[in-house]
């Protein structure tokens, strides 16, 4: 029997090149590292991506890798995961790779629900290319190609991938190191299109841009951690919580007669508490964790049904006798 | 001859047949076209048509022409549909220049198609069509079945709606269920008029019908009674017979281009040993070949209709990365929008076949008519130096082979090949001499799966071509990606002189292609003459015919047909050399003409058309004389 893995076998012998303090460096040691447990044959693991900082992540893994084209991993992906479902296809992107000139194929990928893993490093600005906003930046935004800020209104990744119904959708932080590893071990575990956005720092052209939530120092006052059948709770002292005043949620202190009770709890098959989730903005706390994840048939098994089907009924395919289909007549 | 057996039975009973057959005279060759509203079937009794003529031995060769409006306003000249048929007992190399019979339901059909009609032709239409409102539609002022504008026409004023209304009468059909008969009424009287063998066409109406019953009687009563009609009226004083071709011995099937195109496919794929993987975006003149794929899942193919072009290719990239036989079919427009994707696939050195089946550009303009400006775009519409093989289809048939070729090569050299067909080609259809699966070559696809000494770019010395290495074989683990990246390794470099070594590499790999291609034919003087028709793609069949009636006149005129179109064969430098003048024709302005001049510096020049139409052997011959003279 193969000896099991470890965090090592999954390290490319290629050098690392992202700029130094980079958040995707958080990321990709904290995927190396849950690759042993998944239980999936190194072989049988591929990574896919599109352009930007974040695609350059397949080079740095000992898998099987693909860095493609702008927008189009998820488009390569699914041709992959159709012919070749046994395979645990994972796809890297980012907030311009994935948002901007890759829209169109993230959504159809999610509302397919083709069995792919697909990781969206979202630092809400356009690093390779040094520095333009991007689909997920503020309005406001100054960067060098918004001198005076950006009027262009921002994608919530989390209400794209709910608008387009993938079957499973989440969000992590590239510091948190034992949540993110969680969010990905369930992404994994989820078959159908799991869609995980993780916030992360770009310290050369967005630092700080997501602090309050990363910062040890307030991140407990601003970070919602999502626990299916748990009451919504935060705070250094978890003494606060998200409670349901009419139609609308509010953030109320916990003490004084209001307790556990009156809170909203946490239900990861509802999808318009989901929805409510995605679209919490300061002074609303930050919800990570898992927003939504159902069960539904997945696309790849579906077509390959289909497949299956054909030949248990029609028999194998049998090239002479569809040649000779039609309008046919011999010539003697 | 007699009416066929089969015919005599089924339709000599109960027709009120006087019992006296009609004089039947016998002609080599027709030419019909058969012209309506788009709503009048006119596609459908073509395509009957010609699988009666078919099966009458005749050598065929079609061309449809639809309108690209689904549903344009009834009446209108905007909504004719068109179906042209070369049935003979000859070598068929065209659809015909023009119609020697023609068949119009309307008014709009007759101002549309009536100026190709020479003088003496045959000219049938429905007579009760020509109401003052459709009239009006096409744009007449007076009536041409009464102004005597069609005097110098055989012309035959047949009430349809009439006959085939009382034909059907018993049946209690609603009036839209029986103009909807009238096609059949139609056929069935050219189905007389010429003596075609009905059995196909009875056979179709009850497979095709078989659901609705009332409207299968319809049909076949209609059809019944248009072959009766011709028969025992005095409207045609008698019948014509197209006598067999002399066709090779052998299974035949009547096919489109882009049946054969899908067929090509299934079979490399099956020869192959690989599941085909079709990723494409509905778009005309394509989508048939997407429509028949998605029915052959049992071979294994996988259709994949994507959410737009550049999907389709990237997901067949993706197929190819993981082991199978990746196709992406399109157009024009979507040639462009793919073209990124292709520059991926040459830089990963993967196996994809990209189908661009051309229409009249630029932008969406003519779907639905052919031409041939997307060679340049084949050789040069990418970004970098990325050369792609680039193979082209003569005939409906030929499709079948070089869809095949075309996934042959693509899967030995590791690269992206290009297929260029028409929508000419598409739609048209021709007899297929079917062949034996086992007829076919054997594609060797041999997956790397020896970890040692494998490295992602060490390449065959005899094709220069990578190492196939699929996910999911332990021990060969690795990256590839679109940045520059090193000899053998594979791994991200921006060395300079390397990136040089690999871009002269790919260009080696593709150029080496040439060893593949057949020493290239010369039909007439293969030692040298005066003039060499150079053509490619869907102009075979007139170039040839116009080459051949030249020749019979004492022309010294001779004619190359170019199959690859990059790699160009290596023999074709000295065969134009060996011509006094080379002339090269296509539907674009000059593209093949481009090439052969930069690529030979011969002094050629153009026969060009830009109409969405083919060429007429006509028109081919008094440009070829043009060029003689001068």
């Amino acid at each position: 029997m193969a000896t099991a893995l470890t965090r090592k076998d999954f390290i490319s012998d290629q050098e690392v090149r992202w700029c130094p303090g980079c958040g995707d460096y958080a990321i990709l040691a904290q995927v190396q590292k849950i690759m042993p447990e998944l239980g999936v044959p190194r072989e049988n693991t591929v990574f896919i991506s599109g352009i930007g900082c974040s695609s350059r992540f397949p080079y740095y893994m000992n898998t099987y890798g693909f860095h493609t084209i702008h927008g189009r991993a998820p488009a390569i992906a699914t041709g992959l995961k159709m012919t070749r479902p046994e395979l645990d296809v994972w796809v890297v992107t980012g907030d311009g790779d994935g948002l901007s000139i890759g829209g169109n194929h993230l959504i159809h990928a999610l509302r397919r629900n083709i069995d792919l893993k697909i990781l969206l490093f979202n630092n809400k600005i356009y690093g390779l290319t040094k520095g333009q906003y991007s689909p997920t930046s503020e309005v406001g935004k100054v960067t060098k190609s918004t001198p005076a800020g950006s009027v262009d209104f921002p994608f919530n990744p989390i209400t794209v991938a709910l608008g387009a119904h993938s079957s499973f959708i989440a969000r992590s932080i590239d510091v948190e190191q034992k949540h993110l590893q969680d969010t990905l071990k369930r992404a994994h575990a989820h078959r159908g299109a799991s869609f995980v956005e993780i916030l992360q720092n770009c310290n050369i052209f967005n630092d700080g841009a997501f602090n309050d939530v990363s910062d040890k120092a307030i991140k407990a006052d601003h970070q919602l951690i999502l626990e299916h059948g748990k009451p919504l709770i935060f705070g250094k002292n978890r003494d606060k919580g998200i409670r349901m005043n009419g139609m609308r949620p509010e953030v109320v202190q916990l003490g004084n007669g209001v307790t556990d009770k009156d809170l909203l709890v946490h239900d990861e098959t509802n999808l318009p508490l989901a929805f409510m989730l995605a679209n919490f903005e300061p002074p609303m706390p930050t919800p990570i964790g898992v927003f939504y994840a159902t069960s539904r048939p997945t696309y790849d098994s579906a077509v390959n049904a289909q497949l299956e089907h054909a030949k248990k009924t029609q028999g194998p395919g049998e090239l002479r006798s569809l040649l000779r289909r039609g309008d046919t007549w011999s010539v003697k | 001859m007699a009416v066929p057996p089969e015919t005599a039975q089924q339709l000599g009973q109960g027709s009120g047949s006087a019992g006296q057959r009609k004089p039947v005279e016998t002609r080599p060759q027709f030419v019909i076209r058969f012209a309506g509203d788009s709503g009048d079937g006119m596609q459908l009794a073509g395509m009957q048509f010609t699988a009666e003529s078919a099966l009458a031995g005749n050598d065929i060769a079609t061309l449809p022409d639809f309108p690209a409006e689904i549903r344009a306003p009834a009446g209108t000249l905007a909504g004719v549909s068109g179906y042209q048929l070369n049935f003979s007992s000859q070598p068929v190399f065209t659809p015909g220049d023009e119609p020697s019979v023609l068949v119009a339901m309307n008014p709009a059909a007759l101002k549309v198609n009536i100026d190709d009609l020479p003088p003496n032709g045959v000219l049938i239409v429905d007579k009760e069509g020509f109401t003052d409102a459709n009239l009006k539609k096409a744009g007449y002022t007076s009536n041409p079945l009464t102004d005597h504008s069609l005097d110098k026409y055989q012309v035959f004023e047949i009430e349809v709606s009439k006959l085939t209304t009382s034909a059907v009468r018993e049946l209690g059909l609603n009036t839209r269920a029986v103009n909807r008969c009238r096609n059949f009424f139609v056929l069935g009287l050219v189905s007389w008029l010429f003596q075609r063998p009905t059995k196909s066409v009875t056979d179709y109406i009850e497979s095709r019908f078989k659901k609705t019953p009332d409207v299968m009687e319809a049909n076949m009563r209609a059809f019944k009674a248009g072959y009766n009609y011709g028969e025992t009226t005095e409207i045609f004083a008698s019948a014509y017979e197209v006598k067999p071709a002399q066709i090779a011995p052998g299974f035949y099937r009547n096919i489109t281009g882009n049946t054969a195109t899908a067929l090509g496919f299934v079979a490399a794929a099956v020869k192959s040993g690989r599941p085909l993987f079709l990723g494409s975006y509905p778009i005309t003149p394509a989508s048939d070949v997407l429509h028949d794929l998605s029915g052959f899942k049992n071979f294994p193919v996988y259709t994949f209709q994507a959410e737009d072009e550049i999907a389709g290719v990237a997901s067949a990239i993706g197929a190819a990365f993981g082991g199978a036989i990746g196709i992406t079919t399109t157009s024009g427009p979507g040639m462009n929008l793919k073209a990124e994707a292709i520059g991926l696939a040459v830089k990963v050195e993967l196996p994809l076949v990209i189908t661009d089946i051309q229409r009249a550009g630029p932008s969406t303009g003519m779907p639905t008519k052919p031409e041939q400006a997307d060679l340049l775009m084949a050789m040069y519409g990418r970004h970098g130096e990325s050369p792609i093989p680039i193979i082209a289809a003569a005939t409906p048939a030929d499709c079948f082979d070089c869809a095949f070729e075309a996934v042959r090569v693509a899967v030995k050299y590791m690269t992206p090949v290009i297929l260029l067909t028409d929508g000419h080609l598409a739609n048209g259809s021709e007899p297929w001499l079917v062949p034996e699966p086992e007829q076919l070559p054997e594609i060797k696809v041999a997956f790397r799966t020896d970890p040692n000494g494998f490295m992602p770019y060490l390449r065959d010395e005899e094709t220069l071509s990578r190492p196939w290495a699929v996910p999911g074989t332990p021990g060969l683990e690795h990256r590839i990606g679109g940045l520059s990246s090193e000899h053998l390794t594979g791994n991200v470099s921006y060395s300079p002189s390397n990136n040089e070594m690999m871009v002269r590499l790919r260009a080696r790999k593709i150029a080496g292609i040439a060893r593949e291609i057949p020493a290239t034919k010369v039909f007439g003087d293969e030692q040298g003459g005066d003039l060499l028709l150079v053509g490619w793609g869907s102009t075979y069949g007139t170039l040839r015919e116009a080459v051949i009636r030249m020749r019979a006149k004492g022309k010294s005129v001779s004619h190359v047909h170019l199959r690859w179109l990059n790699p160009l064969p290596s023999d074709l430098g000295d065969i134009l050399r060996r011509f006094k003048k080379v002339m090269v024709a296509e539907m674009n302005m000059g593209q093949l003409l481009k090439m052969i001049r930069a690529d030979y510096l011969i002094d050629a020049v153009g026969c060009n058309k830009i109409q969405g139409r083919p060429f007429k052997v006509s028109e081919v011959e008094s440009r070829v004389t043009r060029a003689l003279e001068g």
